[in-house]
């Protein structure tokens, strides 16, 4: 008799939390609409663009949460949101990402159901960079369109039962 | 108005720099975390006029930063403007001494209108039993 293992797949709930917060973020802080895409299932380590803002996760909610833009993308969102043109090679741009990254994590974590921290930001400049995540969490890709360009919000989180 | 504002990140306080400044004729001390806070109020013995507190931040969160501050200062208002959205976030924040609240991200009319409430509040003449 064949043996089956489930396939990891999508948590239509997980996504919600995270597409109402990236809409939320981007069109208050940054004046920006987002259109969101088709999320799927994230197979390869290599992030979707060259600049990524990580959250880290932790308490009744263990992963990560990256934030990856197109280079030209992330330097129009920040323009936006910090009011000033800044050079993606500037500690001040890698700020902006990570506080964008901050508030979309944050403001989903409050939807979650558990209690959690977050970490502070950490961002990552570079084309091809690796991100690892846990191994046993998948991680779901959400495509975010919008008039500056896309980038996409990677979600590799999961939920740990709750302490007794 | 003297102000010091405490986040980790420098477009934060920029942006509520640019806010808050709207107000009128402010001075800004800005700290990235709370240690650095701590060495701000120290060296500013006349105080704050308000202190905006973020809550992650590296070295000292916002929480203990609060709480720190409250063991020798009752009366500078702490407003914590933070992701932190949780009810049982925000009851932390008070009880710890908070006396408002501001989630991120947020409009500039959110930020002027709790700044405004915050201040009026703490200009109000005690009430007489």
């Amino acid at each position: 008799m064949p043996v089956t293992t489930a396939q990891p797949t999508v948590n239509p709930e997980l996504v919600v939390h995270f597409v109402r917060s990236v809409q939320t973020v981007l069109s208050t802080m940054v004046g920006v609409q987002t259109r969101i895409g088709a999320p799927h299932l994230k197979t390869q380590p290599v992030p979707s663009y060259d600049v990524s803002g990580i959250i880290g996760f932790s308490g009744g909610v263990v992963g990560s949460m990256v934030v990856s833009f197109q280079t030209a993308t992330a330097v129009k969102l920040v323009a936006r949101f910090a009011g000033a043109e800044m050079a993606p090679d500037t500690a001040d741009f890698a700020d902006a990402i990570g506080e964008l990254a901050n508030m979309i994590a944050g403001n989903a974590k409050k939807d979650l159901g558990a209690i959690a921290s977050i970490t502070v930001p950490s961002v990552i400049i570079g084309a091809g960079h690796h991100i690892a995540r846990l191994a046993d969490v998948p991680c779901v890709v959400i495509p975010c369109q919008t008039e500056v360009g896309d980038f996409a919000v990677e979600v590799s989180i999961k939920q740990l039962p709750a302490a007794k | 108005m003297k102000l010091l504002l405490v986040d980790d990140s420098r477009t934060m306080r920029n942006i509520q720099k640019n806010i808050l400044k709207t107000l009128g004729e402010v001075a800004f001390t800005e700290a990235g975390d709370g240690m650095e806070a701590l060495t701000c109020i120290a060296a500013n013995p006349a105080g704050f006029d308000m202190i905006l507190v973020d809550w992650n931040m590296p070295n000292m969160d916002g929480l203990t930063l609060v709480t720190k501050i409250r063991q020798k200062d009752k009366r500078t208002p702490l407003v914590m403007v933070t992701t932190e959205a949780e009810k049982v976030r925000v009851i932390e924040a008070i009880k710890a001494g908070v006396n408002n609240y501001v989630i991120k991200p947020f409009t500039p009319d959110t930020l002027l209108e709790k700044f405004k409430q915050t201040m009026d509040k703490a200009q109000a003449p005690a009430a007489v039993a």
